[in-house]
């Protein structure tokens, strides 16, 4: 019964993984750039659904919605002001600025929020549901993060695959002349999809201090890396991708902390990501791409 | 009344004048070709017009709306099309996909109607209208981008090599097409390698050398003209 609730957990924790992973992944498809600041998103959000809630008196579902348009707007803004210009630049000129916005984002939180870890209370206060006789205790954090990851991916593929927008943006992650061509715009398509990346972040963030509960400046930093190894893992620039590289990402930390070492659970996943790209460089879905980053 | 007027324009790869002085027209209902050897700069005016490039002087006005420093998302509303060299459809979007991200800019309700005139004139992508880009032959994906600018319904559409790459019968079907095209009102700037062809349907040319215009003259007398056969035509 403890392989099945750590498989639980594994799969929940992989979902928050999987959608933080949507955001470099839809970032990378489209603006080809690796955006280092995303997991600081997840720190905003989840600091600004703390003070919504337990400080203004939010319900809590007010406070997830506030959370993921704020942060919508930090994406918006940090692309508009930080990396548009660098647009024509070298990647590696973006790549730096992606690590600086990062670094002002967690020392900007230092600043305001204050160093020191806040407890996060639990958003969701239900019962956690019991199986087997009570064996197999499910909290509701865990079952809500796996449903809402699920959801997020179906909406997202739907949003991909059928609307106009969704559509503008295939056409520009496969060629931005040839959409511009066609009266795409390409720097707003690429807003979109900061919005989008993160606004999940935010909704990520919320989920994971709900499920930890603390809350740090630096809260995001480790699950951003985490997330993006698991957009590499299962191919980056594959929205699927994410997903698996999330999924098998969050179960392989859990069973390593379980069974191996507490200690050494991050290290056997990296050591996991390692094996997997010298085997498949692209990551398990990923598509040859040429690289930039 | 000229639909394109480019006046004196400049394009720059870093350092390097890849388009020198070039100024051309091109009136409402004529087919216009700009020929001349590989790396003369006719695809660099092309991009520049339509956008993707910007050109350092001189001015591009089409449909009486200055476009110098138009971005190349908005000038596609103005009715300007290109398909462009290499046909850059999308790989991985469907036939209708594709041509959808044609009618990019057009109001919803007009995009059957337009996809049923492309397939009226392209009736194998009609067959293949599930089908993803990337399976389709040369000249099937030669079609499909023509196809994708027609979606836009341009006034002036814009062709970059539209012969590369294709066997001599598609090249005879892709021209034949090309004609079709403007006879149902469509203007057309045309650049092209194969310049006896593109001569043989244009009303008139003009003959590029290392980014400059050495040459324009009715089609007909391009033709004829010594230089021109020795350097373009191979007589």
């Amino acid at each position: 019964m403890d392989f099945l609730s750590n498989l639980v957990n594994g799969i929940s924790l992989g979902s928050i993984y999987a959608v933080i992973a949507l955001g470099y992944t839809m970032v990378y498809g489209i603006a080809k750039m690796l955006n280092f600041a995303h997991g600081d998103i997840i720190m905003v959000g989840a600091y600004v659904c703390f003070y919504a809630v337990y400080h203004f008196g939010l319900p809590g579902w007010a406070g997830v919605l506030l959370a993921m348009l704020l942060c919508l707007i930090l994406g918006v803004a940090v692309e508009r002001l930080a990396y548009r210009p660098l647009r024509r630049a070298d990647s590696l000129a973006v790549l730096i600025t992606a690590i600086g916005v990062s670094y002002f984002l967690e020392n900007t939180a230092q600043l305001v929020f204050g160093a020191n870890n806040v407890f996060f209370p639990n958003l969701f206060e239900a019962e956690p549901i019991r199986l087997f006789d009570g064996r197999l205790v499910i909290s509701v954090v865990t079952l809500a993060s796996i449903g809402i990851c699920m959801a997020v991916m179906v909406i997202l593929t739907l949003f991909i695959e059928k609307t106009k927008l969704g559509k503008a943006m295939r056409a520009v992650s496969e060629d931005k002349d040839a959409a511009r061509l066609m009266g795409i715009s390409v720097d707003r398509t690429i807003s979109v999809t900061f919005a989008i990346g993160s606004a999940l972040a935010a909704l990520a963030g919320v989920l994971l201090c709900s499920a930890i509960p603390s809350l740090s400046p630096m809260t995001g930093s480790m699950p951003g890396i985490k997330a993006f190894t698991a957009a590499v893992f299962g191919g980056i620039g594959s929205i699927p991708g994410a997903l698996l590289g999330g999924l098998l990402l969050g179960v392989i930390e859990v069973m390593g902390k379980a069974y191996i070492s507490t200690q050494l659970s991050d290290a056997i996943v990296f050591l996991v990501l390692i094996i997997v790209l010298l085997v498949r460089p692209t990551g398990i879905l990923g598509k040859k791409v040429q690289e930039k980053v | 009344m000229a639909l394109l007027e480019v006046d004196q324009i400049n394009v720059f790869y870093g350092s390097i004048r890849a388009v020198k002085n070039v100024s051309f027209r091109v009136d409402e209902g004529e087919i216009i070709t700009l020929i001349g050897a590989n790396g003369a700069g006719k695809t660099t005016i092309l991009q520049t017009v339509s956008g993707l490039l910007s050109s350092a002087s001189g001015s591009i006005v089409f449909d009486g709306k200055d476009i110098t420093r138009m971005n190349a998302h908005r000038i596609v509303g103005l009715g300007l099309a290109q398909v462009p060299e290499g046909r850059r459809i999308f790989q991985q979007m469907t036939v209708e996909e594709n041509l959808e991200m044609g009618a990019y800019t057009q109001p919803k309700g007009s995009i059957a109607i337009n996809k049923e005139k492309v397939f009226s004139h392209f009736p194998r992508l009609a067959e293949r209208r599930r089908q993803v880009g990337g399976t389709l032959s040369g000249g099937e994906q030669q079609m499909l981008a023509m196809g994708r600018a027609m979606m836009s319904q341009p006034k002036l559409l814009m062709l970059d090599e539209p012969s590369m790459g294709l066997a001599p019968i598609l090249v005879e079907e892709i021209f034949t097409i090309i004609s079709e095209l403007h006879q149902s009102g469509t203007t057309i700037l045309l650049v092209e390698q194969n310049a006896r062809m593109a001569l043989s349907i244009a009303d008139r040319g003009y003959v590029l050398e290392t980014g400059k215009i050495v040459k324009t003259d009715a089609a007909s007398v391009l033709l004829k003209d010594d230089d021109v056969q020795k350097a373009y035509l191979g007589g």
